[in-house]
């Protein structure tokens, strides 16, 4: 029966894209923002190659994707508050809504069935049903006199939750969706001036919130949230100028090696130690600039870094056990994003002023392929269908 | 404060006359790109705005270019702004603040 369904597949086989019915998985495959023509790259992780490209998806600039458990589909959050739903294997848009005027990101909830995305203007969270990107939930930011907060660092959490954090408000939000026809929000207020990005630990425990208006970061513990949110390093350089900061931190994904954190201090040349026993720093390792993306291989034993303008041209690679500079590339000019493959044995890099894509040996560190790609940011490969937070 | 502020404005209104001749074409280039990209980091790709207000000829209606020429080299204290003047001589920085103005695409 198969062998009849393969010969008579290859009749259709001069098919210009690539068809669902190639048989292919997904597992190894992912997607390249080209920032500048809203448009992504198709990538494909097992031979290293471009697949194809998917246009029409607006502003991309700042924009992140999440995956549908199944790995075929993936959400698209742009910046300019549209959010669109492309069929990886077709590689067609498949549904979009333009959501808001101006949005910063997305989850997808635990069960699949829900995406939400986190808005600047009008600063909220909104909900949409999975399948059909129809608003399930509105959930505006408001806070002291009718004020909208811009939202920032939202991600999933167990028990069908997002969680989110208020830039203009300093508030925690959590969010549970079991019942999608009514949302329960809790609040958590004063948590710190604020709030630039957040994460969520892969065991949807902890959800910690970086401060720009102050030192220090929110630590919200999910198993015992009645304990409410509780501020980590509040005392890291204390009575130190910080430095102008050109480009604010990612705290996207968890660079957890062992029992320790890696965080992007901001304002200065420094990743920060943090030990999640205690929460209290461990450590301070100086870097080449204000680092941006503080990434660890998913086997924990490297910390790969980028940095703010102007010194995004290289990427450096921290042992987490001896806490030293172990390798400093220099791919080149605008460094903005990295992504390791599931294993960790090749790292994708986007190097967005000389328009380039690279992989690297994350061992060896030699430059494994590089492709020319316009304006190249975020790469999402579809094992983060899988994680909690991503 | 308001005092130096103005001061380097009115310097720079000077400068931003002779500016447009004292930018060669590709260091033209090379601003709109920091201005798209870097400054679009927070503003915007496109300039509608992002963690940072909006910078489009609208919403800058009223404020004239020496403001947003200083803005950019001295940033704004109490906001995330940071100051340019490390990166563009006051001329560039007059340069790009009448492209903002004017709206670039």
């Amino acid at each position: 029966m198969i062998s009849r369904l393969i010969t008579l597949f290859s009749l259709f086989a001069f098919s210009t894209l690539p068809n669902a019915a190639e048989w292919r998985g997904t597992g190894d495959l992912g997607l390249v923002v080209e920032r500048a023509d809203g448009s992504l790259q198709v990538i494909e992780t097992t031979g290293n190659t471009l697949l194809g490209r998917i246009e029409g998806l607006g502003d991309l600039s700042h924009a992140s994707a999440v995956f549908s458990r199944d790995e075929r589909f993936a959400y698209l959050f742009g910046r300019d508050g549209g959010l669109t739903k492309v069929d990886i294997l077709q590689q067609a848009v498949v549904a979009r809504v333009v959501q808001s005027g101006n949005s910063i990101g997305g989850a997808i909830s635990q069960d699949g069935r829900l995406v939400a995305v986190s808005n600047y203007e009008p600063g909220g969270v909104r909900i949409f049903d999975a399948e059909s990107l129809e608003m399930v939930a509105d959930i505006p930011a408001s806070y002291g006199d009718g004020k909208q907060s811009k939202v920032v660092g939202l991600v999933d959490a167990p028990g069908n939750r997002f969680i989110f954090s208020l830039w203009d408000a300093g508030e925690i939000w959590v969010v549970d969706m079991s019942d999608p026809a009514k949302p329960a929000v809790r609040k958590f207020r004063d948590i710190g001036r604020q709030p630039y990005d957040a994460l969520i630990t892969p065991d949807g425990r902890y959800y910690i919130a970086g401060l720009y208006g102050e030192d220090g970061l929110a630590l919200l513990d999910l198993w015992n949230p009645d304990e409410g949110v509780r501020r980590i390093l509040a005392d890291y350089g204390k009575g130190e100028q910080r430095l102008p900061v050109y480009k604010m931190p990612h705290l996207e994904g968890w660079a957890l090696a062992g029992k320790r954190l890696f965080i992007p201090a901001v304002g200065r040349h420094q990743v920060l130690v943090v030990d999640t026993d205690d929460w209290r720093e461990v450590g301070r390792l100086d870097v080449h600039g204000q680092p941006v993306f503080v990434m660890a291989r998913p086997d924990g034993r490297q910390v790969w870094v980028n940095f703010a303008f102007p010194n995004n041209d290289t990427l450096q690679v921290i042992d987490t056990q001896s806490l030293a500079p172990v390798a400093t590339l220099k791919p080149g000019k605008g460094v903005l994003h990295m992504e390791f493959e599931p294993r960790g044995e090749e790292v994708w890099v986007s190097v967005r002023d000389i328009d380039r894509l690279q992989v690297y040996d994350t061992d060896s560190f030699a430059r494994l392929a590089e492709w020319p790609v316009l304006k190249p940011s975020g790469i999402f490969l579809t094992a983060r269908a899988h994680q909690i937070g991503l | 404060m308001r005092h130096p502020v103005l001061t380097a404005a009115s310097l720079l209104l000077l400068s931003h006359s002779l500016s447009a001749a004292g930018i060669s074409e590709s260091r033209r280039a090379e601003l709109l790109g920091l201005l798209k990209h870097d400054c679009g980091s927070c503003h915007g790709l496109s300039l509608k705005g992002g963690l940072g207000p909006p910078l489009t000829p609208a919403k800058l209606q009223g404020k004239p270019v020496e403001f947003i020429t200083a803005t950019i080299l001295y940033g704004r204290a109490g906001t995330p702004m940071p100051p340019w003047r490390p990166f563009l001589s006051d001329g560039e920085a007059a340069w790009l603040a009448g492209r903002i103005k004017e709206g670039v695409q």
